[in-house]
């Protein structure tokens, strides 16, 4: 069986750290990032490789950083 | 370095399963990180896109926490007077009949400065769309009490909470325009979850793909957190959103195709 892989790609200078994409998230793949952005926010940011790029996380996302891709291998 | 999980060999054209839609403008928006503005603007912008009318498109700005929408639609957009954008939207529709008109309110300005404006144009049936978005909250001056604040919320202006004897009951203007016969359809969504966001979009298809029919005005209610408001964190907002204003402001469709539902 094909195995789908995912992978998102955040834009961190436009993220608020709002978190919300992290509770979305069915993979426990997004989390916050101990560093902050220019903006003074502390940023979405990938923490493990199991994302299924199911995009939950771009959909809830209110202000529009994160792109998802999916492929199956 | 640390490692970044990254997989740049899938990031083709053709993997692509989500990005910006390019109806929104790359300016980054003003709205407090969580709000349910951003993604109901994106919503909206992706609705515009997929039905391919973003030159046919004319958007109402209100005033409230999202009066500097026209900065982030890459459409022909309007700012109206406090309340009056269902009127502005009228003329607009009236003249531009074979356009698409929306018009983008909060529950400050839909529902309280411009509670006669909405009711009068939902009843004239205009054949527009109207996003309303509700936080029951005026989030743009500092959290006051709304017409739509719920019995006990506190705000900057009801600390201890809002008490129906002296300061009334929660105006539930979504069920109070279904009743006319002008609108065509009337629902109402949150922004929340990934389920409530596709739904959502759904419904704000349905309110654009309407005004093709010609046969009356598509009400859109987005229930949304005001975290600032609120005082909460952007999650925990979006918790006390389904605990106390889902009971309060249930989602579903109110009025679809003409009819009540239920």
């Amino acid at each position: 069986m094909a195995k789908v892989v995912g992978d998102i790609v955040i834009d961190i200078e436009r993220c608020k750290g709002c978190e919300v994409c992290t509770t979305a998230c069915p993979q426990d793949v997004i989390a916050m990032a101990s560093e902050v952005n220019g903006k003074g926010y502390h940023y979405a940011m990938k923490v493990n490789g199991n994302c299924i790029g199911c995009s939950n996380c771009a959909v809830v996302c209110p202000d529009a950083v994160i792109t998802v891709y999916r492929a199956k291998i | 370095m640390a490692e970044t999980f990254d997989r740049p060999e899938i990031r083709t054209p053709e993997n692509l399963v989500y990005s910006k839609t390019n109806v929104l403008t790359d300016n980054i928006m003003h709205y407090c990180p969580g709000c349910g503005h951003g993604t109901t603007h994106r919503l909206l912008a992706e609705v515009i896109e997929e039905m391919g009318i973003q030159s046919e498109t004319i958007g109402i700005a209100p005033v409230g926490c999202s009066v500097l929408a026209y900065n982030y639609f890459d459409v022909d957009m309007q700012e109206a007077a406090h309340g009056r954008a269902p009127a502005v939207a009228t003329a607009v529709k009236r003249l531009f009949p074979n356009k698409f008109v929306f018009t983008y309110q909060g529950d400050g300005d839909l529902a309280a400065i411009g509670t006669a404006e909405t009711i009068h144009a939902c009843n004239r049936g205009e054949n527009m769309t109207i996003i309303f978005v509700n936080n029951g909250i005026y989030g743009m001056t500092g959290g006051q009490m709304a017409p739509t604040t719920l019995p006990g919320m506190p705000t900057s202006t009801s600390p201890y909470g809002r008490e129906v004897a002296t300061m009334g009951n929660p105006l539930k203007i979504t069920e109070l325009i279904a009743q006319l016969p002008g609108t065509y359809y009337v629902t109402r969504q949150s922004v929340h979850t990934p389920a409530n966001v596709r739904k959502a979009k759904k419904a704000i298809r349905q309110a654009m793909e309407n005004q093709k029919l010609n046969r009356g005005l598509s009400f859109v209610e987005v229930v949304s957190n005001c975290n600032s408001g609120w005082k909460l964190s952007p999650v925990k907002a979006n918790k006390w959103m389904e605990d106390n204003m889902f009971p309060f402001y249930p989602l579903g469709d109110i009025k679809v195709n003409g009819e009540l539902v239920k």
